[in-house]
């Protein structure tokens, strides 16, 4: 804990961190403390001679919209950012949890269990791996029914592809655990296999698995975010940093800013979010500090 | 060997039999109908029953997935009205919306997503490595802290966040650059490279700072074992310690990691390839998602699987040929 | 030839004295023992005479020749490592490279000083394997390292160092990563490589036997200071100052019988333990057939070297392990069936056998309470008080204690619920010797003051004989005798019984040549 208090990189990271975190959580009241909502056209403010560009200079900002307004509708950019952060975070918190507690249930199952239950797991975290994400998330967000709630469904489809990580981190973990003598030490004393799991591997878990779903978070904020930029992600007229940079490919040449102020939240997050992550290794796992993957 | 690469084929085939297994049963599970689209407006019920028929749908699921599985190996046709559509084997399935064999789609689009994962491969290889060295042989302090940083950057960006950063600094700011669009490699060499340099770029940048810092971490690492400290005590010269003793294990770790990431750059190609317009298999996909067109998502998705299991296959093989200790088994 | 003169040397890393004030010298072809238990400087003067501290401040002199070695330039450096000062190093495994053929590797030295052609090099690498007694050096030039035996490996390793023909040959721990009757060859092929090509040697241990038999002169470091110096006759025989006189008493000794005629507690009847290979192939026999009983109230030895399945039976006699086939019983009723807590065990590694992450109290509370005790906390402390630990060392984490307390907190815990059969896989091994004297009489005071039953497996002949009352002698997954401690020691039956009880390192330096002498007799038999 020392280590990390001293850890620059980590506490610039956690500020930001949380300022975002507390940023979406009042979305609505930040929208309203700048009397805007991210539904509302303003038409009357966009250049309709060069096809619906902000008027004023970088991208229309003014003391009413504080960071602009969209290019091509006229909705107020800060509301819209603000809720979209809603939308990266919450769907890639939920990921993360949902990912963390499948994988250890499977892993912890996988390196417990029988030569059996270990194998038929262990295949089975193999095609999960070999999964390729992105493309299958892409159908079969494709296929489920518009009317489903869209930010569950894209932290479950997230999760459910990309718990085979943290299942064959636990599972190694784990196999390494019960090799060790106190595991031995507990069975003679007569603990049985609920109480060594919970007493002796747990605990030893705690770190590695940390880690790795503190690096998982932003992994899968880069998931969301590419799933909304090709348009399987949230359904408009909600935003996401994804969605915002899909349609900027179109603006990007007529209005830098609409590219800037999403992409450079969504990296300024994300960054923080990995030098959490990295400090939080370095503190738990020294010796592992050097290889980021 | 023989017997090991039989091993490994059947691992592969079974991985990619349990994927095509998964997609068949989630797109029959899946409520909006294929044929409702390709029938398109003003159908009549008799006209989706034709074609649900000559698309195949109208059998049950493992009647469908046996046709499939045939059609993989033997070839199959669809009786579409008066002229059947022939789909030679290979056949992953048959694009109504393009009217074309998925096959002939997919070995269309390959070359340009094989063009991008080459040659971004390339230049982040050549750029980690050659950076990670510098860095991890500590002939510059600066060089350490610009990989750090760029690990930790790289981690965190998107890759269509780079291509649009990119995009616009090259092609709108400075017009040193075209947009890009595809030449083929046959065309003109030329154009095919100037085309592709922004997306290769917008990929490498991520993998580079990770190539740099595993080729860092792994020469600091080997350098401090303990048979290169046999090596010093018997009088062997540092850069010569370096050259044939340290770089071969600091660049293991790289061989394996390089197969992997080539086929993982062509799966997430659908961002980059979306991005800069490129008509690759991504692209591909992309399209057929917004169409329903479902054969050619389950072939592009099973081709992407494909590639990853050959890539762990072939990763494991170059890793067997580079270190003596491993043998395969 | 060349002398070797070290004056006043000191090494620091940093704030930490390593090496404070040594002086030693070793003439030309002679033989010089470093010994000093873990912290002593001993290494760190190895690494400093072929000049490889990076980290650390190198004062004094060491005079090798026409040469000042602190004073040499890298380049002068080179020139002088491989060439006249050859090191064999501790792991053979890790010092070689794994990439490279071991032939090669010999050769690359043999040019790189000689400028001899390939051919050359390669030819005499084949010569100094052939030297090192490798079989067949011409084809096993080409093998990779790890193809090699641990022994083997060694040799090679002797095999580089002697290609360039050194006059001294600095070897840092080189049979502690070894079985025993492996360490007693190499030690001779040092010896022998010694009187052959007369090179002198500087053998640093951390036991006493190994540099009784093998050199001439002797240092005996502790904290960076050598407390004594002198002929290895004369220091090992009549030591002069206190703290050898203590590494001597540390060493074990045979104790008086005991005979133990207490009715069987633990029987094994016709005990196998055989692992699945991952691949086809035959299973792996760990354990092949071993009938024995335990008596109450005894403590039987095991010894075996690594690989003859000591370990395997030791988890076969706690229940950790189910035989493949035959019966264990303990008091007449099947193993499985035994109460939780009746069998305990004390591991190897005290590191690995605590959780880290539970406070000692907690980790020795474990087993009392599953028994029902409701508040274990002043029996635990009780029992730490017992083997010798403060009663508030139970809020203490693992890695805040010495190895030796660590084996401490090992034995409370197997104490704790009162078992009728404690199995010692290994105890001592990775202390020093003087911790491991004090850990073996804490286990022999235990043992007469609760009537203890023990299993005691070692690799370590003078450790069983000064514990054991009886000893099982394993090799190859079967026990090939069985017998009363003094007779098994004094009489022993089987073949590898006697070589075992040859390459016993010891620190009478008469019996090191008799043992060498009976060693020699032995190969040529």
């Amino acid at each position: 804990m020392r280590a990390l208090r001293r850890d620059r990189g980590f506490l610039v990271g956690a500020a930001i961190a949380l300022l975002m975190i507390l940023v979406a959580a009042t979305a609505p009241l930040l929208a309203a403390a700048a009397g805007q909502d991210y539904t509302t056209y303003h038409d009357n403010l966009l250049d309709s001679a060069r096809g619906g560009v902000p008027l004023g200079r970088l991208g229309g900002i003014s003391g009413d919209h504080w960071l602009g307004l969209e290019p091509g509708t006229g909705r107020d950019l800060f509301a819209r950012v603000v809720y979209g952060a809603q939308v990266s975070l919450g769907v890639a918190v939920g990921a993360t949890i949902l990912e963390v507690l499948i994988g250890l249930l499977v892993g912890t199952a996988a390196g417990l269990g029988g030569r059996w239950a270990d194998g038929i797991l262990t295949r089975l975290v193999d095609l999960v791996l070999a999964l390729p994400i992105l493309v299958i998330a892409i159908s079969l967000l494709a296929i489920v029914p518009q009317d489903w709630p869209r930010p569950l469904l894209l932290a479950t489809v997230i999760a459910v592809l990309g718990w085979g990580g943290t299942a064959r981190i636990t599972r190694g973990e784990t196999l390494t655990l019960r090799t060790r003598d106190y595991v031995a030490a507990a069975r003679l004393s007569g603990a049985g296999w609920f109480r060594i799991a919970r007493r002796e591997i747990l605990p030893g878990l705690t770190a590695p698995v940390l880690t790795y779903a503190a690096l998982l978070l932003p992994t899968n904020m880069v998931v969301e975010a590419g799933l909304s930029f090709l348009g399987v992600g949230v359904r408009p007229p909600t935003p996401s940093w994804g969605q915002m940079l899909s349609t900027a490919t179109t603006w990007f040449r007529a209005d830098p800013m609409y590219v800037i102020i999403p992409g450079g939240l969504l990296f300024l997050t994300l960054l923080s979010f990995v030098l959490v992550a990295n400090g939080l290794r370095r503190a738990l796992d020294p010796r592992q500090s050097e290889v980021l993957r | 060997m023989i017997g090991y690469l039989a091993r490994r084929l059947g691992g592969a085939v079974l991985v990619l039999f349990g994927l095509s297994l998964l997609l068949y049963g989630l797109f029959y599970l899946a409520p909006s109908d294929p044929a409702v689209l390709t029938c398109g407006k003003g159908c009549t019920p008799e006209r989706l029953a034709e074609v649900r028929h000559a698309m195949g749908v109208d059998d049950p699921v493992f009647t469908q997935y046996r046709h499939f599985l045939e059609g993989i190996v033997a070839g199959r046709d669809y009786p579409a009205g008066p002229n059947t559509r022939h789909c030679p084997a290979p056949c992953l399935g048959y694009s109504f919306e393009t009217d074309q064999p998925v096959t002939a789609l997919l070995a269309d689009r390959l070359p340009v997503s094989a063009s991008l994962a080459f040659g971004a491969e390339v230049l982040s290889l050549v750029a980690g490595i050659g950076a990670g060295l510098l860095a991890g042989l500590r002939r510059y302090r600066w060089l350490d802290r610009v990989v750090n940083g760029l690990v930790l950057a790289g981690y965190a960006v998107p890759v269509f966040l780079v291509g649009l950063l990119l995009l616009l600094l090259f092609c709108v700011q400075l017009q040193w650059l075209p947009f890009p669009t595809y030449v083929p490699l046959t065309t003109d060499p030329l154009a095919w490279a100037q085309n592709l340099l922004l997306p290769w770029v917008a990929l490498a940048v991520i993998q580079t700072a990770a190539y740099a810092r595993l080729t860092r971490a792994g020469i600091q690492e080997t350098l401090a074992e303990d048979h290169i400290r046999t090596a010093r005590a018997y009088g062997l010269p540092e850069s010569r310690i370096v050259r044939r003793r340290a770089l071969r294990g600091a660049l293991l770790p790289l061989v394996t990691l390089t197969a992997i990431d080539l086929a993982a750059i062509m799966t997430s190609a659908v961002l980059t390839e979306t991005m800069f317009g490129l008509p690759g298999v991504g692209q591909l996909l992309v399209g057929a998602v917004n169409q329903i067109d479902l054969p050619v998502v389950v072939g592009v998705t099973l081709l992407t699987g494909l590639l990853i299991v050959i890539a762990n296959a072939v990763a494991d093989l170059l890793y067997a040929a580079v270190d003596p200790r491993v043998e395969l088994r | 030839m060349t002398d070797l003169v070290v004056e006043d040397l000191r090494i620091r890393f940093g704030d930490t004295v390593a090496v404070d004030g040594l002086s030693f010298e070793l003439p030309a072809g002679g033989a010089l023992g470093i010994v000093g238990e873990s912290g002593s400087g001993k290494s760190a003067t190895a690494l400093a005479l072929l000049g490889l501290h990076t980290a650390a401040q190198v004062e004094g002199r060491i005079t090798f020749g026409a040469d000042n070695l602190t004073t040499l330039t890298e380049r002068r450096w080179r020139q002088v490592r491989g060439a006249q000062i050859a090191m064999v190093f501790q792991e053979p495994l890790t010092a070689l490279s794994p990439f490279h053929t071991i032939g090669d590797q010999i050769a690359e030295v043999y040019r790189l000083h000689t400028g001899a052609s390939r051919r050359a090099a390669r030819d005499r690498a084949v010569e100094v394997l052939r030297q090192v007694h490798i079989p067949d050096p011409a084809r096993r030039a080409a093998s990779y390292p790890h193809q090699f035996s641990g022994g083997m490996r060694q040799r090679a390793l002797i095999a580089m160092a002697l290609s360039c023909r050194p006059q001294l040959i600095v070897a840092d721990e080189p049979t502690t990563a070894l079985d025993v009757t492996v360490q007693a060859q190499i030690l001779d092929l040092l010896d022998e490589v010694r009187e052959t090509t007369g090179t002198s040697l500087l053998l640093i241990s951390h036991d006493l036997g190994v540099v009784t038999g093998s050199t001439d002169h002797v240092v005996v470091m502790r904290r960076g200071v050598a407390v004594e110096q002198g002929r290895t006759d004369a220091v090992l025989v009549a030591p002069e100052a206190a703290y050898t006189r203590e590494l001597l008493a540390a060493v074990p000794h045979p104790k008086p019988p005991r005979t133990i005629d207490g009715e069987p507690l633990l029987r094994l009847a016709g005990v196998r333990k055989h692992f699945r290979q991952r691949r086809r192939g035959e299973p792996v026999r760990a354990v092949d057939d071993v009938t024995l009983d335990v008596r109450a109230g005894e403590t039987l030895g095991i010894v075996g070297e690594s690989g003859t399945g000591k370990t395997t039976l030791a988890r076969l006699m706690t229940g950790l392990l189910t035989p493949t086939a035959g019966t264990i019983t303990l008091d007449g009723t099947d193993l499985r069936r035994r109460p939780g807590g009746s069998v305990q065990m004390v591991f190897q590694d005290p590191m690995s056998s605590l959780n880290p992450r539970r406070t000692i109290g907690e980790s020795i509370a474990d087993p009392l309470r599953l028994s029902g005790v409701r508040d274990p906390r002043p029996h635990v402390e009780d029992l730490l008080e017992r083997v010798g630990l403060a009663r508030r060392e139970y809020d203490r984490y693992p890695h805040q204690l010495s190895g030796g307390m660590r084996q401490r907190v090992g034995i409370a815990r197997a104490l704790a619920p009162h078992p009728r059969l404690i199995v010692c896989d290994e105890p001592v091994s990775s202390l020093d010797v003087t911790t491991q004297a004090q850990v073996l009489s804490l286990l022999e005071d235990l043992r007469t003051e609760f009537g203890l039953t023990m299993v005691f497996v070692s690799h370590d002949l003078a450790v069983l004989r000064q514990i054991a009352d009886r000893v099982a002698v394993l090799y190859e997954g079967r026990i090939v005798e069985l017998g009363d401690t003094a007779s098994v020691y004094e009489q022993p039956q089987h073949a590898y019984t006697k070589e075992l009880l040859a390459a016993v390192p010891v620190t009478d330096p008469a019996e090191a040549r008799r043992l060498r002498a009976l060693r020699r007799a032995q190969v040529t038999a």
